[in-house]
């Protein structure tokens, strides 16, 4: 996550995760947590999830996210985390990799 | 994620206080860990070399698997002297990363035409800062030369445990500077901890040369944070 400040709070992917819990929303959080190569988003990005599929923030340039979403439908219906891994040594590169041949993982847990 | 955790990661995030939220990436349990607490061993070692950096990381600590989401506040600068430095410092404060702005209760040198890009305040320091907290994460920078305008913000960095305090002028500027805070009871440590004569040696002549010496030392100061700037906002 790195430095943040009070100015970007609306766009905040952890900020918008509390303001929907609020709301009495479900939410995932999707953290990536390593990357190799050239990955397009640094360890500590953010993805948060509803139930309803909605997302807010990134953890990758739009690779992977619709894989982490529906992952983290998942994770919000078993309660249970989930560490994926994306990249192009990876089967599933082929349908949802990183086109940039990096590789990343992803954590995503519920938060509750 | 425990809700909890989320929300006192925001909220110290909301009042510009480093945090890191402690994952365990096996049982998926979290905690926050403060930049005041005590954490032993390897996972101590690793905390702390996160709270400099700002980077957040998988660490593995005596056999735990973790994960170090960091949040620390962006850093600000707060120059005193809309001066010809200042100038020079404002391009520079922004490609490093900086929150730049500038005090200068004197209205013909703080002007929107000198600064175009910078949130000025043409008022006496004091009267700014009064509304406003210098905290951890700022650094304060007097450029005056004036000890009118310069003396009171630079007790008001030392008291506030800014991560950065320096003061243009030359060492017998300063000395007699040193004399004016003591009377104005600044202890020995806080008198030791100001930058002066500002910026690292390079040697430089020109004010923009003057602005790389300080913004690197600035950096340096950011990035050498750690227990002794705790114990220094604790005092």
């Amino acid at each position: 996550m790195g430095e943040t400040s009070a100015a970007s709070e609306p766009l905040d992917p952890l900020f918008m995760a509390e303001d929907w819990l609020a709301n009495g929303r479900k939410v995932a959080v999707a953290t990536v947590i390593e990357t190799w190569g050239s990955a397009p988003r640094p360890v500590g990005s953010h993805l948060v999830i509803d139930a309803d599929g909605n997302f807010h923030g990134s953890v990758s340039g739009g690779c992977v996210e619709g894989a982490v979403v529906t992952e983290a439908l998942d994770v919000l219906a078993d309660g249970k985390p989930r560490l994926l891994e994306f990249g192009v040594a990876d089967e599933t590169a082929w349908r949802v990799g990183l086109s940039c041949g990096g590789r990343i993982k992803v954590y995503v847990e519920m938060v509750a | 994620m425990d809700l909890l955790s989320l929300k006192a990661l925001n909220a110290e995030r909301r009042q510009r206080r480093a945090a890191i939220l402690l994952t365990e990436l096996t049982s998926g349990t979290d905690r926050i860990i403060r930049e005041e607490d005590a954490v032993a061993g390897e996972l101590g070692e690793a905390v702390r070399k996160a709270f400099r950096t700002g980077i957040s990381s998988v660490v593995a600590a005596d056999g735990i698997g973790y994960f170090l989401t960091v949040a620390l506040p962006k850093p600000r600068l707060v120059v005193i002297g809309a001066v010809h430095i200042s100038q020079a410092l404002a391009p520079l404060a922004r490609v490093a990363g900086f929150d730049m702005e500038i005090i200068d209760p004197r209205t013909g040198f703080a002007t929107a035409e000198r600064f175009p890009d910078v949130p000025l305040h043409a008022d006496w320091p004091e009267t700014v800062l009064r509304g406003r907290s210098l905290d951890g994460y700022t650094a304060v920078a007097a450029l005056t030369h004036d000890p009118k305008i310069d003396d009171h913000p630079l007790k008001a960095a030392l008291d506030a445990g800014c991560f950065y305090v320096g003061a243009l002028g030359s060492r017998k500027t300063h000395a007699a500077r040193v004399e004016r805070l003591r009377a104005a009871g600044a202890t020995d440590t806080q008198i030791a901890r100001i930058h002066a004569p500002i910026g690292i040696d390079i040697g430089a002549v020109s004010p923009q040369e003057i602005a790389v010496a300080i913004i690197a030392q600035i950096v340096q100061a950011l990035r050498s944070r750690g227990l002794d700037a705790v114990a220094g906002r604790a005092a």
